[in-house]
């Protein structure tokens, strides 16, 4: 599609190997760029937690914003899950840090250091994908670790007259089967649609400017619409990470309770 | 009709439903807006219903987009 010359929007979501790694089972294990970033997440995580579990006596700034983290996502699931879902924190906790930060690393603009590319890991659909599928096997093994056979239950709503129990059965199995493909595209998309949209209009831009003259003015224009849209982007990425973590404890809840 | 004009056309054809899950995704906080400044003390306790509304409204747009990206930059059949 892209052109010789153009931007190339969709560029900034190719998965490049940094160090060439070693062939398992003939696929090629590489060390990418990917992983890198993904490294980079981890450790400003642990550096965020570190900064913040001082177990001060008088908490400073710092201890305020990790504990607001924590209560935030405690409140989470003690909302959907009730007093029940305590045991499920570390894994809610863990999702909703790790795509909060995953999202806002890759909306820095960190691309204005030469040789730095920064690289949005939730934009690629085999991370969000593994995210999910990790929190739809935890519904599934809770659901019938806790409630055995009974837990086909879930999928028959209080009060369904028998008629219309095979239609149903098969609807809520349906909806319950797309669960974890609509939690991965959605966090996946979301980040893909912002990123590729402010690289458009940057390709307006450079092109703009190029073309000299009057149109100055579309740059101008391009560039303010870029600035609103970075903020709207940054609202995206804790609304995106926020209704993941909701949306992974709300389906705990069904495993957890049965309705 | 040469193909790759055809697939432009159709990844903006596809790109309408991202207008509609616009007007779906309005109308979730437009409706949360009314009823809570009618009962501002339940608006806190609604917010989580809030966004699970907003995300399952904004999901089939994101679906569309993506269903326009895939026509996009599909390989020319051959």
């Amino acid at each position: 599609m892209a052109e010789k010359g153009k931007i190339d929007p969709m560029h900034q979501f190719e998965v490049q190997p940094i160090i060439e790694g070693f062939e398992l089972f003939g696929q090629q294990i590489n060390f990418t760029n990917s992983a890198l970033w993904m490294f980079v997440v981890l450790g400003l995580i642990y550096l965020f937690m570190m900064g913040g579990m001082k177990r001060e006596l008088v908490p400073g700034r710092w201890q305020i914003m990790v504990e607001g983290v924590v209560g935030f996502v405690d409140n989470i699931i003690a909302t959907s899950i009730g007093p029940a879902g305590k045991k499920y924190t570390p894994w809610v906790f863990t999702l909703f840090m790790f795509i909060l930060f995953a999202n806002l690393l890759g909306m820095m603009p960190l691309g204005i250091i030469p040789g730095i590319h920064p690289f949005t890991v939730t934009s690629q659909f085999t991370v969000t994908g593994i995210l999910a599928i990790i929190s739809f096997s935890i519904v599934l093994i809770v659901g019938f670790w806790k409630h055995k056979l009974k837990f086909f239950s879930l999928f028959v709503p209080h009060g369904t007259p028998l008629p219309m129990i095979p239609l149903i059965f098969m609807v809520e199995l349906l909806s319950f089967m797309v669960r974890p493909f609509s939690l991965a595209l959605r966090l996946f998309v979301a980040m893909i649609a912002g990123h590729i949209l402010i690289k458009v209009f940057a390709n307006f831009v450079i092109q703009a400017i190029d073309a000299g003259g009057a149109s100055i003015l579309v740059a101008i224009l391009s560039i303010i619409f870029i600035a609103f849209v970075s903020a709207l982007e940054l609202l995206v990425c804790a609304i995106q990470a926020y209704v993941f973590a909701l949306l992974t404890s709300l389906y705990i809840n069904d495993a957890e309770n049965l309705h | 009709m040469d193909l790759s004009s055809a697939q432009v056309i159709g990844a903006g054809l596809a790109a309408i439903g991202v207008g509609a899950a616009a007007t779906g995704v309005g109308n979730v906080f437009g409706s949360f807006l009314e009823g809570a400044l009618r009962n501002p003390s339940a608006a806190d306790g609604q917010q989580g219903r809030l966004f699970i509304g907003f995300a399952a409204a904004e999901l089939l747009g994101l679906i569309a987009f993506a269903v326009a990206m895939i026509i996009l930059y599909a390989p020319p059949a051959a």
